[in-house]
């Protein structure tokens, strides 16, 4: 005897819409859900950790100008990221784009320490730009003419800028007066980016990245130069028969691409640390990956993603004093990125009823 | 010993976490499916080594429980991939960036604390009799054995089984597989299963024979090392075998360098396997630029029946 009148079937329709917005804030809660749980295996109280996470990000004003500060590499990175996913290309170099900026910007200040600020600043901004640029050109050199995969190129070279930095840190550039210690000499006050406000580290390189995102979208979705980026993206074969140069473009835009994470680097050094450390990143160009896929590639979006992961890294930093590595905020992330590439397919899933005698 | 023979015994030891990371992913890739989480999966399986290692110095509860951490972790990715078509590439990076973050968190009681006697050497008294090599294969560990031994018996299982056959079929052209009457769901369930296992298994002869204390991203980009030896072995075991020596070699060359107080400053001779990942790819590219590409040919292609392709 049936129990029911009617049953469900469930169908995978791969032509099915997107998934509605709120299937990524589910799956945020579900990511906390099972993060809590591996919080919990590995010995601490998940409700102190998440407390203590929330506070060191959002609960004061403090902590609050910290997340802005850290939005600010996040989201270019992420703009970055999100303009290669465009045409395909899966940059997950932003790391060493953003050192190889950091670098060429330390660089200006070791060799022109004497310049005036109005001078200093922008040809920091170039030498970043233009640093990062080439160093995203190494990884699609190779993929245009060697059809060599830009995932592995992208990571060693990230590899290969760490230990560029290192070499500089300890070696040639370190601070003679440091003791000892890994990082440049301070730079001068003319050649580093002015806060916001006073005795703020927050600077105006987060309104340069929020115009930035404004450029981006315009770009992206209203030029002929976006038009022919999306298209390669979504159909490369169409864009080859129609003419489109295919691998202008990729060269074209992962020289973005990289100097996007390029001038994260350069203000990372300028605007925030005031010298090159070993430590200028943790981590941001990885984190810039998720920031832009959770945003869908969306402007709007990836100002949120990118203030979220902030958030989350400065939330990281605060749990250490509960002996909890800092670490635990990109195990948090994969977790969040894993729910969200699951939720993705429910706008695709159909829920349908059959009802017995009707044969469906 | 003479150096010839330190320097293959060095690089062999450096050599097999890739050759076990490099085999699973040829395992998956011909069965279609793209594993990027190499560098998290041997994370996880090296902190898991060093977790039931420290706590019951057993060899095989800790190879089991390596074995099982991969093969849930690749049950995920298999459930993200294959069943709900989610994008492969993305799904990998999630299960590398996943696997750092929660093996940093479950390591940090063990961090730092060495493992004594972990890997047993497999004496064979008869090889030392051979010329250059003999020395070397008389004295291996238990790991790099059954490494050659995973070598031998990929390539029969893709060259002279049927279970192969179906494999490779399932990874160049699933629609026709199934019309056949081969699942490929299951076949793409185990293998990316039993290779993620493998993977895992990677990251514990790091921890087990290499260098063996658990430090946080110990594999330092291993396992992205491994993703490029699959292409350079164009999905080929034996070839595997032959790239991941090489590595091995190069890895080795380096730190010999270092410690002979060579001019050079360390972290350049640390960036050569790095740059020759990417010179070998562009060789490998530039070789095979009029030949049709070897990969399995719907590599990353989700599968759905009604789209047969």
């Amino acid at each position: 005897m049936r129990l029911f009148r009617s049953s469900f079937t469930f169908e995978i329709d791969a032509s099915g819409k997107s998934a509605p917005w709120w299937t990524t804030l589910v799956s945020v809660a579900l990511a906390l859900v099972v993060s809590s749980f591996l919080i919990l295996v590995s010995g601490a109280d998940p409700g102190a950790v998440w407390v203590k996470m929330f506070q060191g990000a959002f609960g004061s004003w403090f902590g609050l100008t910290e997340t802005l500060l850290k939005t600010i590499p996040l989201l270019l990175c992420g703009l970055g990221v999100a303009i290669a996913y465009k045409i395909a290309v899966w940059n997950i170099g932003a790391e060493g784009q953003l050192l190889a900026g950091a670098i060429a910007a330390t660089g200006i200040t070791i060799y022109f320490p004497h310049l005036p600020a109005d001078v200093a600043l922008p040809l920091m901004l170039v030498a970043g730009l233009a640093a990062g640029g080439v160093w995203g050109l190494l990884t699609a050199l190779p993929k245009v003419f060697f059809q060599v995969n830009e995932l592995i190129t992208s990571l060693m070279l990230n590899y290969v800028a760490f230990l560029g930095l290192q070499f500089l840190v300890f070696g040639p550039w370190r601070d003679p007066k440091g003791l000892n210690f890994p990082g440049s000499p301070v730079f001068p006050p003319a050649e580093t980016i002015p806060p916001l406000w006073d005795h703020s580290r927050l600077h105006w390189g987060l309104i340069l990245a929020l115009v930035l995102v404004g450029i981006y979208a315009v770009a992206v979705n209203m030029t002929r130069w976006g038009y022919e980026i999306r298209l390669i993206g979504a159909n490369p074969e169409a864009a080859l028969h129609a003419g489109i140069r295919i691998r202008r473009h990729i060269l074209g835009v992962l020289f973005i691409s990289g100097a996007l994470a390029g001038l994260a680097g350069m203000m990372e050094v300028s605007g925030v640390t005031h010298r090159l450390m070993d430590s200028v990143s943790p981590g941001y160009g990885y984190t810039a990956i998720i920031v832009a896929w959770i945003a869908r590639l969306n402007p709007l979006g990836l100002i949120l993603s990118a203030f979220l992961f902030a958030g989350l890294i400065v939330g990281g930093f605060n749990v250490q004093t509960l002996g909890i590595p800092p670490s635990i905020a990109s195990m948090i992330q994969g977790a969040i990125l894993f729910f969200v590439i699951g939720s993705s397919l429910v706008g695709k899933i159909k829920i349908r009823r059959t009802t017995p005698g009707t044969g469906a | 010993m003479d150096w010839i023979t330190q320097l293959l015994t060095a690089g062999l030891s450096a050599g097999t976490p890739l050759l076990f990371a490099t085999l699973g992913g040829i395992l998956i890739e011909r069965s279609g499916v793209i594993q990027l989480g190499a560098e998290g999966l041997m994370l996880m399986g090296a902190v898991t080594a060093a977790l039931v290692y420290l706590w019951t110095p057993n060899l095989v509860l800790t190879v089991a429980a390596v074995l099982v951490v991969g093969a849930v972790l690749g049950l995920l990715h298999a459930f993200l991939t294959v069943s709900l078509r989610a994008n492969q590439i993305v799904s990998g990076l999630a299960m590398t960036l996943f696997g750092s973050g929660l093996s940093a968190t479950l390591g940090q009681s063990v961090a730092g604390a060495p493992l004594v006697g972990s890997a047993p050497i497999v004496n064979l008294a008869f090889f030392d009799s051979l010329p250059v090599v003999g020395p070397v294969l008389a004295h291996l560990d238990i790991f790099t054995w059954l490494s050659f031994l995973l070598v031998v018996a990929m390539g029969l299982l893709f060259t002279r089984t049927v279970i192969g056959l179906r494999l490779k079929a399932v990874g160049d052209n699933p629609g026709t597989a199934d019309v056949m009457g081969i699942s490929v769901t299951f076949y793409r369930y185990a293998c990316v299963m039993a290779g993620s296992a493998l993977m895992a298994l990677g990251g514990a002869d790091l921890l087990l024979v290499y260098s063996p204390t658990w430090i946080q991203g110990m594999t330092a980009g291993r396992g992205w090392i491994a993703v490029a030896l699959i292409i350079f072995s164009q999905w080929s075991p034996l070839r595997a075998l032959i790239g991941t020596l090489f590595f091995g070699l190069l890895d080795t060359v380096g730190f010999r360098i270092q410690l002979a107080g060579s001019p050079v400053p360390p972290y350049f001779l640390k960036m050569i396997p790095y740059v020759v990942t990417i010179l070998v790819l562009i060789l490998v590219g530039w070789r095979s630029r009029h030949r049709p590409s070897s990969a399995p040919r719907a590599l990353g292609l989700p599968y759905l029946r009604e789209q047969r392709l």
